[in-house]
């Protein structure tokens, strides 16, 4: 990796992690935030399940849960480069799940507001093949906490041990 | 020498190679943490944002003087030891059955039905619903149906012990009446549900009061004025407890909507304008018509002895009642009916000075004499008001029910938003001030927000829109009549008047009858609040 290859690719991780992160806090600390909305928007063929996981309070409050503790914990991975992979795999599926839930396919219209206009492609998936890239080259081995871990790893001391 | 040096400062600067040391260089530290900076910015600006919007939330409810929970339940507590009631339906048809089941008695086949339909679709959640009501710790003793399939279906209902606190295998079963004063003479009875067409409506809680029964009345109220009167005063001198049946006085949302009116949020209200849209035959009254039904077991003259005119067997006429003024009030009596409650619960308005009435037979023409498009304008210059009701039975096109301040305005449903008027005086430093965004709502009150209603078909879709199935108690959906019919037997059992009591149904009867006899007549018409009279 040359230096502009590394550190524009830790820009694009730094920035998925704040929009991570920052989305996850939003929906922690609004007492009103719930996904039930976008789950009962689902549409295409997996659009029972999506419903049904709205229908039940108890799965509900589940999935809640765990959609913002996953996004926060994901971000703060991203930002700080430590777990970056699983965080980018994780990341990943989200958004791949959101993306499934409401696809902007043709003749599919969502009531829910969309900050831009698509067709198939939009930016939920986007942001996925982001974080699929961000995986393969682990920057966090160069730039964050897992800078530490990585020099560990392979110190001569370690190997001898 | 240099060499090695060189060899030293690349093992420093690429720890991926071996041979690296492990001691940590300022170089090493900044690329460890390179990344930490941009987290603390995050952390700082999320907080300022998270906090400046609580704090300006905070400062808009101060200033409403309002909180963000429901308001306090204006329905008495339940006792704690109940005292059994024994109920007598009346008219057991679409409206008696469904009343029925918010007492928590369902025929066997609804239970089937929906035991099924739950199995097919999750989201169906209505046996469950009906099984987790509270129980009200009453008896069906009495049903009079003057068609024996719907008679012999009320007997099967009233035995069933698929119920709420059932399975103890005590009920007692139902004894059917071929005439209503049959019933009311029954000992075994404490208090009747009246759920039968508009005309008899009168004459069976006038006897129903005589004979000292307790009476719950679907609306409306009457069929004509002079009815009104004479209902009032017999309930009015009887003593016993009197409920008419807008179930939409149980909404968690009307409660707000009270709330903020009351506080005067909005400034003054000048205009406030109610709908009814639907599109569906079902929703303009088209009912289905029973294949086994005919003269051999609907009693025919029985059904239509108080009707004005009197006509030869006929099933359209039966199922269909809605549709002609011998036996209701079409629109007025139906749907105006219920938004008026609301607004009257919500604004206590009382008789309207005057009402114009206009509108048509437009779509819907299959005989029917009355109007499927309807539009009524109601004057209250002592209040500074006008109320506008405007129906149309072949568009779905949702219209809110909107209160229209000089500061703000607020729509009520089942949900509740408030909107800051551009032009307000009272918010007019705050607008300036960026405190209040006029692109977002000032207040919203979503009851049950966290849950999600499963309203399955586009009738049920306007009657929750309009709040008239389901409201919250404590984040739990809870069925409208349900709570009605509860607060009618609380009242029964403590003494106390229900909130729709017999005050809020005759003004009731009022404000729609000003309707029907100014369509009727096609001229403004006014009440007399002297001499009591429509004039």
């Amino acid at each position: 990796m040359s230096p502009s290859q590394l550190y524009l690719l830790t820009l694009l991780r730094v920035l998925i992690g704040w929009h991570f992160l920052y989305e996850g806090l939003a929906k922690l600390f609004s007492s009103y935030w719930s996904s039930a909305d976008y789950l009962m928007e689902s549409k295409w063929i997996f659009s029972g399940l999506f419903k049904a996981l709205a229908a039940s309070p108890a799965v509900l409050k589940v999935v809640d849960w765990l959609n913002i503790w996953g996004l926060i914990l994901i971000g703060l991975a991203l930002m700080l480069g430590l777990g970056e992979r699983i965080a980018c795999w994780a990341g990943a599926l989200l958004l791949f799940l959101y993306y499934l839930a409401a696809p902007p396919l043709v003749g599919y219209n969502y009531s829910l507001p969309q900050e831009g206009s698509y067709v198939i492609v939009n930016k939920n998936l986007i942001e996925m093949a982001a974080l699929l890239v961000l995986s393969v080259f682990r920057t966090s081995q160069h730039l964050g906490l897992a800078y530490f871990f990585a020099r560990k790893k392979v110190s001569p001391l370690n190997q001898e041990s | 020498m240099k060499e090695k040096e060189k060899e030293k400062e690349k093992e420093k600067q690429s720890p991926d190679k071996e041979g690296v040391s492990l001691k940590l260089t300022r170089r090493d530290i900044l690329k460890g943490l390179a990344t930490v900076p941009f987290a603390g910015a995050l952390a700082i600006s999320a907080w300022e944002k998270l906090s400046s919007e609580k704090a300006r939330k905070r400062l808009i409810l101060e200033e409403l003087g309002l909180t963000e929970e429901a308001p306090p339940e204006e329905v008495p507590p339940s006792p704690k030891k109940k005292e059994l009631i024994r109920i007598g339906i009346i008219g057991f048809g679409g409206r008696g059955e469904s009343l029925v089941r918010s007492l928590g008695f369902a025929h066997p086949d609804w239970v089937k039905r929906k035991a099924k339909d739950a199995k097919k679709n999750r989201f169906d959640t209505g046996l469950q619903d009906f099984l987790n009501q509270e129980d009200l710790n009453v008896v069906i003793t009495g049903v009079c149906d003057i068609f024996d399939i719907r008679a012999e279906r009320a007997l099967a209902t009233a035995a069933n012990d698929v119920r709420p606190g059932g399975g103890k295998g005590k009920l007692p079963g139902a004894k059917r009446y071929r005439h209503y004063q049959e019933l009311l003479a029954s000992p075994d009875i404490d208090a009747v549900i009246i759920a039968t067409p508009d005309h008899w409506h009168a004459r069976m809680t006038i006897d129903a009061v005589a004979a000292g029964k307790h009476v719950y009345c679907e609306k409306c109220l009457t069929r004509t004025e002079e009815e009104a009167h004479q209902v009032y005063e017999a309930v009015k001198s009887s003593g016993l407890v009197f409920q008419l049946g807008h179930q939409n006085r149980q909404l968690e949302s009307h409660f707000k909507a009270r709330e903020i009116i009351k506080r005067g949020l909005l400034g003054p209200v000048n205009l406030v304008e109610t709908t009814t849209n639907r599109n569906s035959p079902v929703g303009a009254w088209v009912y289905p018509i029973h294949e086994e039904a005919g003269p051999h077991n609907i009693d025919w003259a029985q059904f239509q002895e108080p009707a004005p005119h009197k006509v030869p067997f006929s099933l359209e006429r039966f199922f269909r009642w809605r549709c002609w003024y011998d036996y209701g009030t079409g629109l007025s009596g139906d749907l105006l009916s219920h938004e008026y409650d609301a607004v009257n619960q919500i604004m206590e308005l009382g008789i309207p000075h005057s009402a114009v009435a206009s509108g048509g037979i437009y779509f819907y023409q299959d005989g029917r004499d009355v109007p499927d498009v309807f539009q009524v304008v109601f004057e209250y210059p002592e209040r500074n008001l006008t109320l506008v009701y405007s129906a149309t039975l072949s568009s779905g096109r949702n219209r809110g029910r909107v209160f229209m301040g000089h500061d703000a305005s607020m729509e009520v449903g089942s949900n509740l938003v408030v909107t800051v008027d551009y032009g307000s005086t009272r918010y007019k430093e705050k607008i300036k001030n960026k405190v209040i965004d006029l692109s977002l709502p000032l207040f919203t009150f979503r009851p049950g927000a966290k849950g999600i209603d499963t309203v399955t078909s586009a009738t049920e879709k306007y009657f929750a829109q309009r709040g008239l199935l389901y409201t919250y108690r404590h984040g739990r959906r809870v069925d409208t009549a349900h709570l009605h019919l509860k607060e009618w037997l609380e009242c029964i059992r403590e003494g106390g008047q229900p909130s729709c009591n017999i005050e809020r149904g005759f003004e009731e009867a009022i404000t729609c009858h000003m309707a029907t006899r100014s369509y009727l007549e096609g001229r403004k018409v006014y009440w007399d609040p002297v001499k009591r009279r429509i004039v």
